[in-house]
């Protein structure tokens, strides 16, 4: 690491916990779990009257969304 | 010159990936290495990426950056959400690929590993990823519609019809072919049996600590499960070498049917986080890792291929599934060539998703490659293995008898010689009684896989581990797909019997969903028992309905696909989708009516039922089978050859009702695809 300038240290890094958000988001999304920071961005600028849900809330809407009600998830291909 | 530093290096990728295949056509007699295939595969996707995709994007698509997708018209943060696009990569490839492009290239090897390379490679260019990155476009132009409702909208209300219970009909042979799979690995193998059986209270355990314990910790309680699963593994080998503890794990095929039927039934009905969703992360994350184990041990062990380019049963005469060449070579690889079934999945979550519409691309063609990549490498395991052991797995009792003398002496008769200790030598490595006629795919990848990882991490003595890893890791994802197809085609079965009685729709009340249910798992497990209980060992008439089924759904969906570009005025680039579909509709209704008419008794399905009935008229009891036995074989021919129809019927109506439309929309002077309105953003979106 001594090669690199403190500038590009700092780049690299940006870059790499990028890359580690991206696989970990991927890995989560693969399993139908989309960003939960995201939804509440989302919420809290587009309907500021609505109630955000907890982590937990949302963790069970979209586990029930990707496999039960409804009959559109579940989808499992060969 | 700019022209040449921009096309030049396509250029020579794709005059290294026609030498690979060159060498690979030419090389006779002696052992090549995998790595021509691995390099011929992904020099020719990378070009076809390049340009083949790029085409379809620009003229037929003509994709627009600046045209709002639907995950940003109608974010919502959950199910609409725009999405980084390696992200939903990820996503994407996760929920394509299954076991089905592990399982065909394994059974198409009994050709050679040349036939299967070729319409793995040349099938998923030319349809396998077109197929998928034109319904992805369909959909994401009409808010994410699933494939059902855009022919519907499409083509109208009756092939709409149609569709839905020919995916249905699909969905219970793709569910019966899975369960058949399990139970062929299974079969008196303790080990096996211990293992996956510990999946359902590891996957409960996990279930419990993220909904009460501490809820949405994904990444946590899959490590604790993983953890789980491979002390099930290692202590699955005391299982099985215990004697008080063996014999509760070590089942008959028969009985295996009847615990994936209750299994099936039980699972589809308990509350998704339970055991579905947990097991899910579980198969999910050990299906990419391993995925990206192989490869990369392939890459770093440059294995030597041991089956030969072209075996003499591309006539038809092969042991492990019957029929020539043309089409069954087509049938044999559906998913990793081109699979019906990803219709579904581009039609489901993944246009919600997507941030620009040019990165549909990337994930639709893209995806679709990967896959393709997946099958490439199961034909790299299945083609490393002695060819004698291939021929001695994937044949049938029938042929090649029950122990290691007749197997030997079977197979080395086919041209394969293999003698007995080998046989024997093979099944005490991986850890199991015997490795005679375990058709269906997996054990064959299994073997190979656990060669080609335990040459590369740790010896010899790992190979049963990595075997029994491998088996747990493909049954695990049968056993979700099992969990989450029957309560899929519960839902589909709901609503189709609610065209005739509304009131059956209401999937929150129970009666109606249970009564659905039962006819769902009674209708797999009705093939499935069939499937196990054929003395030709089942793969023989099961999976190439599975193919031709599967296949068909693509020729559907590409149907669909001209339907679109001809009501969008682009009928000149239509042959994109014609092609691949007319090939597709050409093969499965050779093969389907083959099935139907053919005299030979291996491949008709009517033929093979008249024997059997003529025998049992005649009193011919000469056979290991009893008279009642001949009399299930009887009826299960016969109720082949009705789904069989029931296909032909199906794809033939909506091709009709394809052809039909396009000829409207030909007439027509204007515009008459129903996509959803189109609100340009004012600034090019991210990701290009």
């Amino acid at each position: 690491m001594s090669v690199l300038t403190g500038k590009s240290r700092k780049v690299l890094k940006g870059r790499l916990s990028d890359i580690g958000r991206c696989l970990c988001d991927g890995a989560r999304l693969m399993v139908g779990m989309p960003n939960y920071d995201t939804y509440v961005a989302h919420v809290r600028a587009t309907h500021p009257d609505r109630p955000v849900m907890t982590y937990e809330e949302f963790f069970r809407d979209r586990q029930n969304a990707k496999f039960g009600g409804g009959g559109k998830g579940g989808f499992v291909c060969c | 010159m700019s022209a040449l530093r921009m096309h030049g290096p396509w250029a020579v990728l794709g005059i290294v990936g026609a030498l690979c295949l060159a060498v690979l056509a030419t090389q006779r007699g002696e052992p090549v290495n995998a790595l021509w295939i691995v390099v011929a595969a992904i020099s020719i996707y990378l070009v076809a990426y390049r340009y083949y995709s790029l085409y379809i994007a620009e003229h037929a698509m003509r994709l627009d950056p600046r045209r709002s997708t639907p995950a940003v018209r109608l974010n919502n943060g959950l199910d609409f959400v725009p999405t980084d696009r390696y992200v939903l990569f990820g996503h994407h490839f996760a929920a394509i690929a299954g076991a089905g492009p592990l399982v065909g290239p394994v059974l198409a090897a009994q050709m050679g590993y040349l036939p299967g390379t070729l319409w793995i490679i040349f099938g998923v260019v030319l349809a396998g990823a077109v197929q998928d990155f034109m319904i992805l476009f369909v959909s994401m132009r009409r808010d994410g519609r699933s494939i059902g409702e855009l022919i519907r909208s499409e083509l109208g209300p009756i092939p709409g019809v149609i569709a839905l219970f020919g995916t249905f009909m699909i969905m219970i042979i793709i569910l019966a072919v899975m369960a058949m799979i399990v139970v062929k690995a299974l079969t008196h193998s303790p080990w096996g049996t211990f293992t996956v059986a510990a999946t359902i209270p590891i996957a409960m355990l996990m279930g419990v600590y993220s909904r009460y314990i501490r809820p949405g910790r994904i990444g946590e309680v899959s490590v604790i499960g993983f953890i789980l699963l491979l002390l099930a593994i290692v202590y699955g080998q005391d299982v099985a070498a215990s004697p008080t503890w063996a014999p509760f794990f070590d089942y008959t095929g028969t009985q295996l049917v009847w615990a994936l039927v209750g299994y099936g039934f039980v699972a589809s009905v308990l509350p998704v986080w339970l055991l579905l969703a947990p097991r899910d992360y579980l198969s999910t994350f050990l299906k990419i890792g391993t995925i990206a184990a192989l490869a990369l041990s392939i890459f770093i062990l440059a294995p030597q291929l041991h089956l030969p380019a072209v075996t003499k049963f591309v006539d038809g005469s092969g042991p492990v599934w019957s029929g020539g060449l043309f089409p069954f070579l087509f049938i044999t690889i559906a998913c990793g060539a081109v699979s019906g079934f990803h219709s579904l999945i581009s039609s489901g979550t993944t246009p919600k998703m997507i941030d620009n519409e040019t990165n549909a691309r990337f994930i639709g063609y893209g995806g679709m490659l990967m896959e393709s990549f997946v099958a490439i490498m199961a034909l790299v395991s299945a083609a490393v293995l002695d060819p004698g052991v291939y021929f001695v797995m994937n044949s049938p009792a029938a042929v090649i008898g029950t122990t290691p003398e007749s197997a030997s002496a079977a197979v080395t008769a086919m041209g394969f010689a293999i003698t007995p200790e080998t046989i024997s030598q093979v099944a005490s490595d991986v850890g199991e009684a015997s490795i005679i006629s375990r058709a269906g795919g997996a054990p064959t990848l299994a073997v190979g896989m656990a060669q080609i990882i335990s040459s590369v991490f740790g010896d010899r003595s790992m190979m049963a581990f990595w075997y029994h890893f491998a088996i747990l890791f493909e049954a695990l994802f049968i056993l979700t797909a099992i969990d989450a197809g029957t309560r899929a085609g519960r839902f589909m079965l709901q609503d189709l019997i609610g065209l005739v009685a509304p009131s059956f729709r209401t999937t929150s009340s129970w009666v109606p969903s249970i009564i659905a249910t039962a006819l769902c798992v009674t209708a797999w497990g009705t093939l499935l028992h069939q499937g196990v209980s054929d003395p030709l060992g089942g793969i023989n008439t099961l999976w190439p309905l599975f193919g031709i089924s599967n296949q068909m759904l693509a020729a559907v969906a590409l149907t669909l696909a001209t339907v679109v570009l001809f009501k969008m005025k682009r009928q000149r680039y239509a042959w994109i989708t014609i092609l691949p579909a007319s090939w597709l509709v050409l093969c499965t209704l050779t093969a389907g009516l083959q099935k139907i008419f053919s005299t030979d008794v291996k491949v008709g399905f009517v033929a093979a039922a008249r024997q059997f009935s003529d025998r049992i008229a005649s009193g011919d009891t000469s056979g290991p089978l009893s008279a009642a036995q001949m009399q299930q074989i009887v009826q299960n021919n016969y109720i082949n050859t009705a789904l069989t129809i029931v296909f032909v019927v199906v794809v033939v109506s909506i091709v009709g009702f394809g052809i039909n439309s396009c000829i409207k929309a030909l007439r027509n002077p204007d515009w008459t695809a129903r996509e959803a309105a189109d609100s340009t953003i004012a600034t090019p979106a991210p990701g290009e």
